[in-house]
């Protein structure tokens, strides 16, 4: 039997094949699902904020896109994957609320995609798939057998 | 590590006070909106880790209908109401007067008239606690929101993950029960809030725990 894995806010989990890792509910937050397509295993950051820069006091490295997603990549190379054979695919930092005063320049969503781009970037992987931004919520599964990303908002479903 | 080992039940005893009277203000006015009784929970105050705040009830993904606002001032929070679309499509239909016909989508008028309801509440709110606690206050406009409740409430509580990986929710029910309307209030003081609240309260001091831990704040 596949077993469902939940990767909540800020958790890094890893999966197998059969397994589906699966993230409820994204709203600003960005799910990166890393995966190698030889052993069929992969891994999944739920992030949270841009930058760990922003932090005060302890770091929770599953929180940010500059340490969640070297972190996740670390995790699967111990496993065996290979970053040449990874497949890097993104979703989520919608703006679920459309802001009025000061909060509009700190829209956290789009600030969080363009913080995984750059990261993913700088570990010399190649993005394969997004589905980021606009205003509605997501639930992402990340099939382990086959490396497919099925994403839901309340009124569509689209496959990447 | 556990923030709520950090609050004495003191503490807890007066945010719970807090919350009931903003509640009761906010049920008192939503209830002569609705020319019905409104009633309330006790409220719940809860100290949770960011992921537990948005497992909600019913779980991460049951549409809800939210209503955000910023307070600003001496204790600067954020409030947020949720409500089931059908039962927020029909308080907008209350507001929009008798001859309105209740239209089963969330167009243009009806998310106006929530975010309204959302600004009476929210002003009963604000006034009832400035009263209480003596600390200024003021609401920002509002804004609305109609999608997964994980996804709006980690929208809101994001910015609190700079800080730290708790947030303190003050949690009310409110129920018209003969319209069959049931809604969720929560108040959430900024990070530094917590602790100008409890000031104000007197209670401040009051922090005193075996593990001494100290005082979210």
């Amino acid at each position: 039997m596949p077993e469902l894995i939940r990767v909540k806010m800020s958790d890094i989990e890893y999966g197998a094949a059969p397994d589906v890792l699966v993230t409820l509910g994204l709203g600003s937050c960005i799910g990166v699902c890393v995966y190698d397509p030889f052993l069929q295993i992969g891994g999944m950051a739920h992030i949270m904020l841009p930058d760990s820069q922003l932090a005060r006091g302890i770091v929770n490295r599953g929180k940010f896109a500059d340490t969640a997603v070297p972190d996740l990549v670390e995790g699967l190379n111990e496993k065996g994957a290979v970053k040449t054979r990874m497949i890097v695919k993104i979703a989520g930092g919608a703006q679920m609320f459309t802001m009025f005063g000061q909060e509009d320049k700190i829209q956290i969503g789009p600030r969080n995609v363009v913080a995984v781009e750059r990261t993913i970037a700088k570990l010399g992987l190649r993005l394969n798939g997004r589905d980021v931004g606009g205003h509605s919520g997501r639930t992402v599964y990340f099939d382990l057998s086959t490396g497919a990303i099925t994403i839901k908002t309340l009124q569509t479903e689209i496959n990447l | 590590m556990s923030f709520i080992d950090g609050l004495s039940s003191i503490q807890l005893d007066a945010l719970r006070e807090v919350g009931n009277i903003g509640a009761g203000h906010a049920a008192t006015a939503l209830s002569q909106l609705l020319k019905n009784k409104v009633i309330m929970t006790v409220p719940r105050v809860n100290l949770l880790s960011l992921s537990e705040a948005c497992d909600f009830i019913g779980g991460p993904e049951q549409p809800m209908v939210g209503v955000y606002l910023r307070v600003f001032g001496e204790a600067p929070s954020k409030i947020l109401y949720l409500f089931p679309k059908e039962q927020a499509l029909f308080l907008a239909g209350l507001l929009m007067g008798e001859n309105s016909k209740i239209r089963n989508i969330l167009g243009e008028l009806e998310v106006s008239a929530l975010k309204e309801i959302g600004n009476i509440l929210t002003g009963a709110y604000v006034n009832a606690f400035a009263n209480f606690t003596g600390i200024q206050m003021l609401s920002s406009v509002p804004a609305l929101a109609y999608d997964m409740v994980g996804a709006i409430l980690s929208a809101i509580l994001v910015d609190l993950g700079e800080v730290g990986d708790y947030v303190a929710l003050i949690e009310t029910e409110l129920t018209a029960c003969e319209l069959n309307i049931s809604g969720h209030f929560f108040l959430i003081p900024d990070p530094g809030s917590l602790g100008t609240i409890l000031e104000m309260l007197g209670v401040k001091g009051e922090c005193q725990n075996s593990s001494g831990s100290k005082c979210p704040t």
